[in-house]
């Protein structure tokens, strides 16, 4: 193997993905010389935009954007390189039996259509709102900061967990209490705290699995409906929208960011080995042989492929190599991306009503989400699964030709393993056709507008993204693996036990989304060390 | 309306318990000796509640409820004196048998693996064994202390609040960086991802993943099910079996009635007195303050402090009435979750079953059917539904082998805990006892060949057979669920964590708040300090 030996960087993020490109522009922006290191032909990870079929643009892995911090926005100026994010208003839970509920952005059509189930319910979804919206405020202002070591007796970490029992105590004593049970229940119980109606609870259990392998039953899966209500677009708690030509936008803006910045980036360009000599980090071997020293290196791969798969065993501690190996990272959702020859009607929805526009559900209770979990814990993909759909051409024409429509269709739950057989086009095809027919249920003319459409297992996302048994987190988000927790007990704070190497992925605090704060706080940390060496 | 019965004209007292459980005979106890006049109010003609003794078959007792001990209160035995008063073992540190229907069946010691016969575990497991049990021990011995003491309330601002906090905060960093951290890992993990950290056997982890959710409404695959276990570990700790994970069990001569029986003769010698068969209708409200209890007969008793060792929903929706309390609180013990899903099976049998594979020297350690994690998670699914398991998990005593006292010569009494069967079974128990018993029947056949020949009498009793006969809301064994969410500073519920209620001179010793269920008598014991620290 030729070795050709290229200059010194300041700095190489292994992996492209948005928070590999969030850490790099921040990092740029701070004078250093940065390289970023992709092993697909474009940029992205899993916020991409693919022209996987005619005109049509997919977005392919994940599909909305919200989580994105507005703070990174803004110091990124990402509007200025071209993202437009458009909220969509709205959106409809379908019930198997024809049953619906309607949702409007309008607070008062929004009781009126919760009401049409119960009365009572319409009254405690004020409450409900109040009390997650208080929920995401305490959790907000701990996204964009390191979590701190509660073992550790360091200053900073002191400091940070004196701010975190402050913070926590300015709740007072009631909603202290309310706080600690919300982060450890399960989202079936919290919301029988609140409603009586099936397909309420139903509906909003759905925010709950997404990406989990937990079922609405299962304590713990409370929290995880707050990674699905930080949404924040322009400032609107909540609010959810399409990135104008994809989720790709999204990471194409932040690589125009971090060019602008005078960082360089490497596509088709697959690391092999991260190296290390003497403890630490010294650059990357890219697959053909090249290596490439830099002094440091940021690895915006999951802590299971970083560690496992891209360093040398020996060059790792024993003890943090088994704590990599129990690293939960189970994947549990599939995605279908279908091009469509026209809109499909759904009879549940008015006609010209704004919700066809917005989020559609396939889902009638909680016990059916968590029947469809239990089919995956059975290692077989959901016989009547969760769905969330969404046709974006209806509100960005670039995504299809006109009269023609993109579908994204998320699907939970979908194993990384068949307990019989493994993903073929054979077992692909039928977890396609289960979906397929589930939507043909709500939408008599579907079917016959389908035109093309990719089938996505676990198993595809982790060949095509990288992404450890196809798990959109990078990791499972359960207490274990939470804050300090997270991605291992004493390697929260973005570094690793080999000196110059660190972590920036959706494996890190405070977990997956397209929401950017892994990369965020990786650089603050990074550049927190560089200034102590200096 | 409340007139008063004779003899009892005018009788007044420092303190009346309702409800004359061991929790609730624990804390007339400490009442007594705290020298206060304690009046006990049982409603069933026989002390105990769930710590009973019953004859479910002519000639043939059993304990009811519980049926082993594991977690009572090395302290309270000690304070209460209660082998002097007619406590005795007939077995202590019961080995667990984990049955299988296609191998040998595996002997799990407190420290140690043995198979019997030929299927040994592999050595990893052997060895893992060790280090996981002396881990999990070691963690929940950090945790120990604070099930003995009072739940600090949040931001109250009060110095002994922030101190008990401290001390548990000083506990869990002594354990030391490494285990500290460990602690902070899995307390909130499941026992499914645990035991796959550590094992292989399946066997040996579905044994293991048992005691992780026996009495719970979770599965193996449930987060928070490790946190169960430490805490099932930490009463084991506080009963004085020090790293003894899987082998802390022992019974009582004369079954579980007998400790009540023990805890009575205790009170008495106090100066506690005690009435059966006195079932309280609701609890005297007089400016704000509790001032003593009506009983069903009409007869009223005064009394400036009411101590409830009924459960936290009874006494507040039922005895005091909603009207006392503010809607908050009444909306969150509303919301307590307090339906059981453990039933107990009772066999009158005329020999020893014959378990396959089983020497029947072994038969009297506590044999378990939960042949994995899997067959657990199933088991758990159905109750999710409303539904019995189709295959249920067992723990199965035959305390006839070590008290012959319990049958006529030569029988024996088969009792065994039934997991899932949920307190709201679609359909109603009344229906389908006699289906899930069958099912019961044919699966223990199937394990000890020939057993349905051997039983006289059979005996099922659900979660709505426990909420009649014990008077448990939902017929939970812990009173309420026993869950991150449900536990230390929120049991039962916010404002009533620190066994006051939020009407004064009304106090909670049961069960239902910290540190929960199992025959431990420590709420009885933190209840009764908190009463003689306030009246003081």
């Amino acid at each position: 193997m030729q070795t050709a030996v290229s200059p010194r960087h300041d700095a190489i993020v292994v992996g492209a993905g948005h928070n590999g490109l969030v850490a790099a522009c921040y990092l740029a922006r701070a004078g250093l010389d940065v390289l970023v290191l992709e092993r697909n032909a474009y940029v992205g990870g899993a916020a991409v935009s693919r022209k996987l079929y005619r005109d049509f643009t997919y977005s392919n892995c994940s599909y909305v954007c919200s989580l994105l911090r507005t703070e990174i926005i803004r110091e990124l100026a990402l509007p200025r390189y071209g993202l437009q994010i458009i909220p969509y208003e709205g959106g409809c839970t379908m019930m198997r039996d024809g049953g619906h509920l309607a949702l409007y952005d309008n607070h008062d059509a929004l009781r009126r259509e919760i009401a049409r189930h119960s009365r009572r319910d319409a009254e405690s979804y004020e409450r409900y709102s109040r009390d997650m919206m208080r929920h995401c405020r305490f959790i907000k202002p701990l996204l964009l900061r390191a979590p701190p070591d509660p073992t550790s007796f360091k200053p900073r970490d002191i400091r940070e967990l004196l701010y975190l029992s402050r913070h926590f105590r300015q709740l007072g004593e009631q909603q202290m209490y309310d706080t600690l049970r919300f982060w450890t229940m399960s989202c079936a119980d919290l919301l029988d705290e609140y409603f009586e109606s099936t397909i309420v609870k139903g509906h909003l259990a759905g925010s709950s699995i997404i990406g989990t392998a937990l079922g609405p039953r299962s304590p713990g899966s409370a929290y995880v409906l707050l990674h699905h209500y930080m949404g924040n677009i322009d400032g609107s708690v909540g609010a959810w929208g399409f990135a104008r030509g994809g989720m790709g936008a999204v990471t194409a803006t932040l690589a125009a960011s971090f060019q602008a910045s005078g960082g360089s980036i490497r596509t088709a360009a697959p690391v092999e080995q991260i190296l290390v000599r003497n403890g630490r980090a010294t650059g990357v071997a890219l697959a053909d042989g090249e290596e490439i020293r830099a002094r440091i290196v940021v690895s915006n791969l999951d802590v299971r492929r970083t560690f496992l798969e891209t360093m040398a065993a020996a060059d790792l501690p024993q003890e943090f190599l088994q704590q990599v190996r129990h690293f939960k990272i189970r994947g549990s959702s599939g995605k279908l991306n279908i091009a469509l020859d026209g809109l499909p009607r759904f009879p549940a929805i008015p006609a010209g009503s704004p919700c066809a526009r917005g989020d559609l559900h396939v889902t009638d209770s909680i016990d059916m989400l968590e029947r469809a979990y239990d089919d995956w814990k059975e290692g077989r993909w959901s016989r009547a699964p969760y769905l969330d759909i969404l046709i974006p051409s209806q509100i960005d024409p670039t995504m299809a030709p006109d009269g023609k429509h993109y579908m994204s269709v998320f699907v939970q739950y979908c194993p990384y393993r068949l307990a019989e057989g493994s993903w073929n086009d054979v077992t692909r095809k039928a977890f396609g056709n289960t979906v397929i027919e589930s939507i043909a249920r709500q939408s008599p003319n579907f079917k016959d507008l389908i035109l093309h459409a990719e089938i996505r297992t676990p198993w595809d996302l982790e060949n095509e993204v990288g992404l450890t048994e196809g798990n959109i987190f990078q990791g499972e988000l359960t207490f274990d693996q939470l804050l300090f927790n997270r991605p291992i007990p004493g390697y929260a704070q973005y570094r690793t036990p080999v000196r110059a190497l660190y972590l920036c992925g959706s494996s890190t605090h405070p977990g997956g989304g397209v929401m950017g704060a892994p990369g965020f706080n990786a650089a603050g940390a990074i550049l927190r060390d560089m200034r102590r060496a200096a | 309306m409340s007139k008063s019965g004779p003899g009892t004209a005018g009788a007044r007292y420092d303190c009346i318990v309702v409800g004359g459980g061991h929790n609730g005979l624990v804390c007339a106890t400490y009442l007594a000796r705290g020298g206060r006049s304690v009046l006990v109010l049982e409603a069933a003609n026989q002390l105990g509640g769930g710590a009973v003794t019953c004859e479910f078959s002519p000639g043939f007792r059993v304990s009811a409820c519980a049926h082993l001990l594991y977690s009572l209160s090395s302290r309270v035995t000690q304070d209460l004196d209660l082998p002097a008063h007619g406590f005795t073992l007939a077995a202590q540190e019961l080995p667990t048998v984990a049955l299988s229907l296609d191998r040998t069946p595996l002997l799990i010691g407190a420290q140690a693996l043995q198979a019997q016969g030929t299927s040994a575990v592999s050595s990893a497991d052997a060895q893992a064994y060790r280090s996981y049990t002396a881990r999990l021990c070691q963690l929940a011995a950090a945790l120990g202390p604070s099930l003995e003491s009072v739940p600090p309330r949040l931001a109250s601002g009060a110095w002994a609040d922030r101190l008990s906090l401290l001390r548990l905060g000083w506990r869990v960093r002594c354990l030391g960086r490494r285990d500290m951290r460990e602690l902070l890992r899995v307390g909130g993990m499941c026992i499914y991802d645990l035991l796959d950290e550590h094992f292989s056997d399946e066997l040996l982890k579905g044994a293991l993943a048992f005691d992780a959710v026996l009495g719970t409404n979770l599965g193996p695959r449930s987060p928070g099910s490790v946190f169960t276990l430490l805490y099932r570990l930490a009463s084991a700790a506080n009963a004085g079996a020090h790293a003894a994970a899987a082998g802390s069990y022992s019974q009582p001569r004369g079954g579980l009635g007998a400790l009540s029986e023990a805890l009575a003769k205790a009170a008495r010698a106090a100066g506690v007195q005690i009435r059966t068969q006195a079932a309280v209708q609701r609890i005297l409200v007089r400016d704000d303050c509790a001032a003593g209890v009506v009983l069903e007969s009409g007869e009223a008793i005064e009394a400036d402090v009411v101590v409830s060792n009924a459960d936290p929903k009874a006494t507040f929706l039922r005895l005091l009435g909603a009207q006392h309390l503010d809607t908050g609180f009444v909306r969150r013990v509303a919301h307590l979750r307090t339906q059981g899903l453990a039933a107990k099976l009772h066999l009158a049998l005329d020999a020893l079953p014959a378990f396959a594979g089983v020497a029947p020297e072994k038969l009297a350690g506590r044999l378990l059917i939960a042949p994995s994690l899997n067959y657990l998670e199933r088991a758990y699914n159905h109750s999710k539904y409303g539904e019995y398991s189709s295959a249920p998990a067992l723990e199965i005593t035959i305390p006839t082998l070590h008290d012959p006292q319990l049958a006529p010569p030569g029988k024996h009494v088969l009792s065994a805990i039934v997991q899932y069967a949920p307190y709201a079974l679609a359909g109603g128990w009344d229906e389908q006892r006699p289906q899930f018993t069958a099912l019961l029947m044919d699966l223990l056949e199937r394990y000890a060949p020939g057993i349905g020949g051997q039983a006289s009498s059979v005996q099922l009793l659900t979660p709505r057979d426990i909420e009649r006969e014990f008077r448990v809301t939902g017929g939970h064994w812990h009173h309420a669920e026993l869950a991150l969410d449900q536990f230390f500073m929120v049991r039962p519920v916010p404002g009533a964590a620190q066994y006051h209620s939020p009407v004064k001179g009304l106090y909670l010793c049961g069960a239902g708040c910290h540190p929960g269920g199992g025959v431990m008598g420590t709420a009885g014991r933190n209840a009764a300090r908190q009463v003689l620290t306030h009246a003081a």
